[in-house]
């Protein structure tokens, strides 16, 4: 692993998402929930997934950790695809590590602290392992973590609880932190103390993270550079200053404008679509603003939104450029 | 008038190891037609509150105080008018609709129940009502003969709305209305929400942890902390100049993107929520206040005026001479400190 | 880890304290102490000699006296030294098949609610066929086939009774394997077994020992049924000596005694194991849903 990583060069990518496609079947349909991503998270680098529920993020993310193995592409870590024989992927699992939305769920009620973080070195059978529990407990702030490491899950508070699972994580020296919703279940107040936690360990430790969120101000909190889903795609990706403070894409600028403080609000009507059932043409057409307002028709691209798909955004890490997936995007810049 | 209008407001549970606090002396008005936010962490009390406030709380909780809807205490009605206020005067919006829908009944029959139960329609004009109903919260009219099931998130939080609207009430409680519901459909839900509230001069009472959707739907704010108002005051300038350091804590938990004061800078608040069973002394936020005075582990702290309409209990706003009450903003003070939320002049 | 024992003690005194409650739960543990006590202490205080035909001491079929206080069978046999005796085989006939039973079912259940795919399938499916064959006479069959003696009969009856418990904890398994703490260990690298020994089982657990303490009872009712329709251990069951009771015609011809003492044994013994079962289900099953949180 370790030659690997040299040879990925110092601001290469760590762990690389090409041209993936996951499907399911779902009621005897194809799901295309995971339909052509690139995506890369670099070396310390912090990224944001952003979407609505069922645009596919989730499974991107179980992907990229292994936990679904795509239908087509590949995941490469440190610039090798991913093997899915279990020697294989039990040796990844100590590289990329994983915290759940819902730390409440994610910690077995039966288990002290301690055993719930050890559970990773154990499944490792890494010498030290009390060792490794009471830095990881530290690193994420439990401290003492003495007095943490006979408790029960109930006894905690939320935000104690994601700590136990950030720990949990942290126990096994890994690289890559892929976080789904982190503080979504959490308490306004303790939420910008993980989110703090998750910008020092990058500091400290030099983590990279893939945060996948609904949220774009925890984006705008920690994240270097965000993606945004759509439907099986990533319709815009970039540095989060561009992406968020002049969106190119109309779904993200619909979602900016809905944020509570904003001034015009973009409410884009129905329901989020069925990955079942993925649009011909730009697959956001059916609910794009700038196509329904005739914007799209005026700069001559209205036909190519509704027929034409557009191709898989490139996604480089620490990339300046941003992207955007848009016909309209696309002619405006011509 | 004041349609709501809640005086020392207190909810204890009784457990097997002794009596919680959960609300502990809450004062509130609320006029015809205007929307008040509750805001708060879990534990604050603020669904406690709102659940008192139709009596819809378990057994093992104690309400004391007064609860005047339209000049009626809610807390001593016979169950009858009791009935009868929770449909006909006010009706709640619960979170999680997924749970709240009864999963083997058409969505026609939940929403007409009450219509007919309580003998306001015959069972042909309340088709026709729901039917309606569905239409004014965005809802096609055949979606009355679905399941639960077959629809989405918001699309539940919708036909929870519609129940809420069926005998047109004047109040509607709405807790945690949005949370488990994606950006663009809690946009939708709430733009919903406005439109009707505006459209039938329905009051409105929102409790959520999040201030900023709060301060964007509701005319005043109350934040809460520990089982008590510690700020309150019209939405925007509590959401964007808190005087109380845990609002300001909460406000600034959600970031204003493109705020460059916030970016790479997450913001939130040492500490944990205290144990209701095991208050701190003095002010109870200050074992995790950044701005805490050596005095403030025994000072007891009230609401005190913090400008126009405005009040906070921290000593920080703390008047001068905290004695001599002045009338002025309709605050009530007390010689001793007992702390006791001062009420609030609309 | 002396913390960790006083938790285990205090966790095991909270659930005396909930167990207390259950009235009939107490009854039942009361039963069957007794009679788990009665079967270790019966070796100590009778003589064996008693229960030989060859050697039997009363008359035929004699009524209750001073001499034979539960009467005599058609050997001349005391009744109530054979039901003491009968005791000892059908509680351990009915304690090891049951746990028998409860391995199997646990092991099928737990590897049919945890892997997916075929393995699930063909689990599943020999799950159904013991769940629908006629379990009475495929033990029949199989204490047949295998000949006498008590390990035949505890096997015969383990190996028909675990699919409704396979079943139940397969159950059991599927919603705990559902929760994101499962899905937390699989990505620190956990394989099945570790899954398996660490999460699932110990979830499960409560849900066993309740349902063992029911299989003891359906399972010395089990042997009874065996004994009764021939096919015996070999050995003086309670079973056993209604299948003699019948065989000599004793409900008929009055002699009351060799059909109630066997009878009202094999009646409290599997009411105290129904008591205990439900009683240990009402105290662990909401710490069950507790947990589901």
């Amino acid at each position: 692993m370790t030659e690997r990583r040299e040879n990925a060069g110092e601001r290469g990518s760590l762990l690389e998402a090409r041209d993936l496609h996951v499907e399911f079947a779902s009621r005897g349909r194809r799901a295309r929930a995971v339909d052509g991503v690139n995506l890369a998270v670099g070396e310390g680098e912090i990224v944001a997934l952003v979407g609505e529920s069922g645009c596919g993020k989730t499974t991107l993310a179980r992907t990229l950790l292994g936990l679904e193995r795509p239908t087509s592409g590949s995941v490469l870590y440190g610039g090798a695809p991913l093997s899915y024989s279990s020697r294989a992927l039990k040796a990844y699992r100590r590289e990329v590590q994983l915290v759940l939305q819902d730390p409440t769920g994610s910690l077995n009620p039966r288990h002290t602290v301690y055993e719930a973080v050890a559970e990773g070195p154990r499944i490792h059978g890494m010498s030290d392992e009390r060792d490794r529990v009471v830095s990881a407990l530290a690193r994420t702030g439990l401290r003492p973590p003495e007095r943490f490491l006979h408790s029960y899950p109930h006894e905690l508070s939320g935000g104690q609880r994601q700590r136990v699972v950030i720990a949990g994580a942290l126990a096994l020296d890994p690289r890559v932190l892929v976080a789904d919703e982190p503080v979504a279940s959490l308490d306004a107040s303790v939420r910008g103390e993980i989110l703090a936690l998750l910008l020092r360990l990058r500091d400290e430790l030099g983590l990279s993270a893939l945060v996948v969120t609904h949220d774009l101000g925890l984006a705008w909190n920690i994240a270097d550079r965000v993606a945004v889903m759509y439907l099986g795609r990533i319709v815009e990706s970039g540095p989060v200053e561009q992406v968020l403070r002049s969106p190119t894409h109309p779904y993200t600028q619909a979602l900016l404008s809905v944020l509570p403080e904003s001034p015009s609000p973009v409410v884009l009507s129905g329901e989020p679509p069925d990955p079942t059932r993925i649009p011909g043409g730009c697959r956001f057409h059916p609910r794009c603003q700038v196509l329904a307002a005739g914007a799209a028709a005026r700069a001559g691209v209205e036909g190519r939104c509704r027929s034409q798909p557009l191709a898989i955004l490139p996604v480089s890490p620490f990339s300046a450029d941003s992207h955007a997936a848009c016909h309209y995007a696309g002619a405006r810049l011509e | 008038m004041s349609l709501l209008r809640l005086r020392d407001v207190a909810v204890t549970y009784r457990v097997a190891s002794g009596e919680v606090p959960a609300v502990r002396g809450v004062s509130l008005d609320l006029a015809a037609g205007q929307a008040l936010g509750v805001a708060g962490e879990s534990g604050s009390g603020k669904s406690t509150l709102a659940m008192a406030l139709l009596r819809l709380l378990p057994r093992d909780a104690r309400v004391t105080g007064e609860i005047l809807l339209d000049g009626e205490d809610v807390l001593t009605m016979n169950w009858g008018r009791l009935r009868a206020v929770r449909w006909a005067s006010a009706s709640v919006v619960f979170q999680g609709a997924q749970h709240a829908l009864n999963p083997v009944r058409r969505i026609e029959q939940q929403i007409a129940e009450p219509l007919l139960v309580h003998g306001m329609a015959t069972p042909a004009e309340a088709r026709r009502k729901v039917g309606e109903l569905l239409e004014q919260v965005g809802l096609p009219a055949w979606r009355a003969r679905s399941y639960p099931h077959e629809l989405s998130g918001g699309q539940r939080q919708r036909v929870m709305i519609a129940m809420a609207l069926a005998c047109s009430p004047r109040l509607i409680i709405a807790d945690e209305p949005t949370t488990a519901l994606d950006v663009m459909i809690q946009a939708q839900v709430l733009a919903l929400i406005r439109s009707l509230i505006a459209e039938h001069d329905i009051s409105l009472i929102m409790i959520s942890h999040d201030l900023s959707v709060l301060a964007s739907m509701c005319d005043r704010l109350a934040v809460m902390y520990a089982g008590r108002v510690v700020e309150s005051g019209p939405s925007g300038e509590v959401f964007r100049d808190a005087r109380h350091p845990y609002s300001l804590a909460l406000s600034a938990a959600f970031p204003t993107v493109g705020d460059p004061a916030s970016r790479r800078a997450p913001k939130g608040l040492g500490g944990d929520p205290p144990d209701p069973m095991h208050l701190p002394t003095g002010c109870s936020f200050h074992p995790r206040c950044p701005v805490a005075l050596p005095e403030c582990a025994f000072q007891e702290v009230e609401l005190w005026a913090a400008g126009e309409s405005r009040t906070a209990a921290c000593v920080h706003v703390r008047p001068e001479s905290v004695q001599p009450a002045g009338p002025g903003e309709g605050l009530e003070k007390q010689s001793v400190p007992v702390a006791r939320p001062a009420e609030e002049s609309q | 880890m002396n913390i960790t024992w006083t938790r285990r003690r205090t966790a095991l005194s909270r659930f005396w304290r909930d167990y207390r409650r259950q009235r009939a739960g107490l009854y039942g543990a009361a039963i069957l102490i007794a009679a788990v006590a009665l079967a270790l202490l019966t070796p100590l205080v009778t003589d064996p000699a008693g229960m030989d035909v060859t050697r039997a001491t009363g008359a035929k079929m004699a009524a209750p006296s001073l001499d034979f206080p539960l009467g005599t069978d058609e050997s001349g046999r005391s009744v109530l030294l054979m039901t003491l005796w009968g005791s000892r085989v059908s509680l351990l006939i009915g304690f090891m098949s049951a746990l028998l039973s409860m391995t199997i079912g646990t092991v099928t259940g737990i590897a049919a609610g945890h892997f997916r795919g075929w393995t699930s399938a063909v689990l599943l499916r020999i799950t159904d066929w013991f769940l629908v064959l006629p379990s009475l006479v495929l033990a029949l069959v199989l204490a047949a086939i295998l000949g006498g003696g008590t390990s035949t009969i505890i096997l015969a009856i383990g190996v028909t009774s675990w699919a409704s418990t396979a079943r139940l904890i397969r159950a059991q398994t599927l919603s705990v394997e559902a929760r994101p703490y499962i899905e937390r260990s699989r990505a620190l690298g956990a394989g099945h077994w570790h899954i398996m020994t660490r999460h699932v089982l110990p979830n499960v657990a409560p849900l066993v020992l309740a349902n063992t303490t029911l299989q003891v009872a359906s399972a010395i009712v089990a042997e009874s049924t065996l004994a009764f329709l021939g096919a015996d251990s070999g050995k003086v069951s309670w079973g056993g000596m209604l299948r003699g009771s019948y065989d000599w015609g004793a409900a008929t011809s009055g002699a009351w005694w060799y059909v109630l003492a066997p009878g009202l044994c094999i009646v409290a013994v599997v009411m105290a194991f129904t008591l205990c079962g439900r009683a240990l289900e009402a105290v662990l099953n909401p710490r069950l849903r507790g947990v589901s949180r």
